[in-house]
């Protein structure tokens, strides 16, 4: 089976961001970049696949973005996965969910793939459109938000977060797979793991070897501007007895913030 | 007039249209008096031809209606079809979905289908220079992406529950029409074949107006019934934080912040909850904030807009009476 796994390399969550004077990119000097969260799910999950289904099994990554997202890469390839492909090119600098998806479509086709594992949002841009968005390049069913999978060769049932509940869901191979956080207990990259991740095979692909033009990418969404939110707190802090606290919190709910 | 009117994706459950229907008709309804267009619905569903007429009641003028059994339940394939569907009928310059796991889903799809932008998780829109302008958190709600989507058309954006408000139901009923959606059952290849409801009939926290919501510090599960305790008189929904999930007093649906669910009621009330960045993460947008906690100095109280320094064991018991007592003078 031919597993495809789509990961981002995403600013640690600890990061207090930066805005650069232009107002539409964050400082990258001081953050500290790990693989977004929710893609070690789907590493997790492809690597969980791989050792199902057996046979002639491999798990691909596949990450987009400048050089430094390579070490990603190794990450997963050094908790398992067998090659990597890693899409540069300048057109792609300012590449939206739409590019992207074009891109990763792309290389998930070019190295062939009967499931594609993704996380279910990327924690810095929070768009969570790549995948619905490489589903549709493809043609593919997407199941966006998955909690519980159980897979074969040739389909598989999954189950997924909405509202007040899950869906359980049906579905045939190929297909896309976004990974919510309880899927699974993401592994750790072993030493011998890192050691070995060095001489797995890493492409990088740019559009050309993608057969896609630049105009094939163009952005179909502008930042016109990052801003911090801004936080007008009240910010009463009572202490004494609860005699006293509780009433007057109480008070203060209905008469100033209006909100019992 | 096309491309000047604005189109939401209703949503229904069962039959019950959601509310985040009508608050997707109250921005909606916004726009389309920006940009001189009418307000279009189309519903999706078995059985929802009779609930169409009255979304006219929030200001939509047209519903459209995929009505039959391929829309039972929920499935990406079918609902995207008949959204691209309804798109092509009435030509908008605008489609606008909630970020609900249903709109999340369908609206990125649509908007790839379409080869168009899509504002995910908007939190304000606006008609800026003859564009949609949508305001949008990112990096865990640390930053604000504006954004605009200057070429492409329709402009998407789904919006976040609870942040645009529901308009005095009183406009007269929507005309119905049926759309010819094209959606053959039989093609949909990923099937839902079971909607399990987690128990408690409560609103689901994503879209509850009020929460309560406690940490590692209420050390049991069988202490969470204070906080249920609590939830009832107030008509609020229980959330937790990481620490009282991993520690067993909680299940992981209820979880607040960066790995579990993105909130945003009007009132947050949190009992023992440091503040730690992930948590604030999924909770920082709540209209009030609340706290409860006895250390004066957690980060909690950096974005909160009141709160107690007590033990919650002490406070949430005299919290309930009073919140009672208030209640019952109406
Ligand atoms: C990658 C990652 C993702 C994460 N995702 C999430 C997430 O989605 N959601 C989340 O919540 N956390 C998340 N965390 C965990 C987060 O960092 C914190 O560990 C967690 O939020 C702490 O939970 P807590 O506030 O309940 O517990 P603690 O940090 O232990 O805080 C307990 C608080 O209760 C107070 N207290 C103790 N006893 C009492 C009492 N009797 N009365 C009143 N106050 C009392 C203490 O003063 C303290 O402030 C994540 C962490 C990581 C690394």
């Amino acid at each position: 089976m031919k597993i495809v796994v789509l990961v981002k390399q995403t600013p640690d969550t600890e990061t207090k961001p930066k805005i650069t004077a232009d107002k539409k990119r964050l400082e990258e000097g001081e953050i500290k970049f790990v693989m977004n969260p929710y893609d070690e799910f789907a590493v997790e999950e492809a690597l969980k696949t791989k050792e199902k289904i057996g046979g002639d099994s491999t798990v691909t990554v596949i990450s987009l973005g400048p050089d430094r997202v390579v070490e990603t890469i190794r990450t997963a390839l050094a908790m398992g996965a067998d090659t990597g492909i890693h899409i540069s090119d300048p057109a792609l600098d300012s590449a939206d969910s739409y590019a992207t998806a074009v891109a990763l479509a792309a290389a998930a086709k070019k190295a062939g793939f009967d499931v594609i594992f993704c996380g279910k949002q990327a924690i810095d841009g929070d768009f969570a459109q790549v995948n619905s968005r490489v589903a549709e390049t493809l043609d593919i069913p997407q199941i966006n938000l998955t909690t519980k999978l159980d897979l074969s060769a040739t389909g598989g049932k999954a189950e997924r977060r909405i509202e007040g509940g899950e869906e359980l869901i049906e579905f045939p191979l190929p297909a896309l797979i976004s990974c919510e956080k309880g899927l699974n207990e993401p592994r750790y990259a072993s030493l011998p793991g890192i050691m070995k991740a060095k001489k797995k095979p890493l492409d990088k692909h740019d559009l050309a070897a993608l057969g896609l033009s630049a105009d094939a990418v163009k952005p179909r969404l502008q930042i016109q501007e990052i801003r911090i939110p801004e936080q007008k707190r009240r910010g009463v802090k009572l202490t004494g007895e609860v005699t006293e606290t509780v009433p007057k919190l109480v008070k203060l709910l209905r008469e100033e913030a209006k909100v019992i | 007039m096309a491309e000047k009117d604005v189109l939401i994706v209703a949503e229904q459950r069962g039959g019950t249209i959601r509310k985040i229907s009508y608050e997707l008709a109250g921005i909606g309804g916004q726009l389309a008096q920006k940009t001189g267009g009418e307000l279009v619905a189309v519903l999706i569903g078995e059985g929802v031809q009779g609930a169409a007429a009255s979304l006219g009641k929030y200001g939509v003028k047209k519903v459209l209606v995929a009505d039959g059994p391929a829309f039972k339940l929920y499935s990406t394939e079918g609902y995207v079809t008949a959204a691209a569907k309804a798109v092509e009928k009435v030509q908008p310059g605008i489609v606008l979905t909630g970020a609900s796991a249903l709109g999340r889903d369908l609206s990125a799809r649509l908007a790839q289908r379409l080869k168009t932008g899509l504002v995910t998780d908007s939190v304000g829109l606006d008609i800026v220079d003859g564009k949609l302008q949508g305001i949008r958190p990112a990096l865990s709600g640390k930053i604000q992406h504006v954004v605009t989507i200057p070429e492409s058309r329709p402009q998407i954006a789904s919006i976040r529950p609870n942040v645009f408000n529901v308009p005095e139901a009183n406009g007269p009923d929507a005309s119905v029409e049926t759309l010819d959606h094209g959606v053959d059952a039989g093609k949909i290849r990923a099937k839902v074949t079971e909607v399990r409801a987690s128990a408690g009939a409560k609103a689901d926290l994503t879209e509850a107006e009020r929460i309560v919501s406690g940490g590692r510090a209420l050390k049991a599960a069988e202490n969470f019934k204070i906080m249920n305790d609590l939830a009832d008189v107030i008509g609020a929904t229980v959330g937790a934080s990481r620490a009282a999930v991993d520690s067993g007093y909680a299940p992981h649906a209820m979880q607040i912040g960066q790995t579990g669910k993105v909130v945003n009621p009007t009132l947050y009330l949190g009992f023992g909850i440091s503040g730690a960045i992930q948590h604030l993460a999924g909770m920082r947008t709540s209209k009030v904030i609340v706290a409860v906690n006895k250390d004066p100095d957690a980060p909690i109280w950096q974005i909160a807009d009141y709160g107690i320094v007590d033990d919650l064991f002490k406070v949430t018991p005299a919290l309930i009476e009073e919140f009672k007592k208030l209640l019952a003078q109406g």
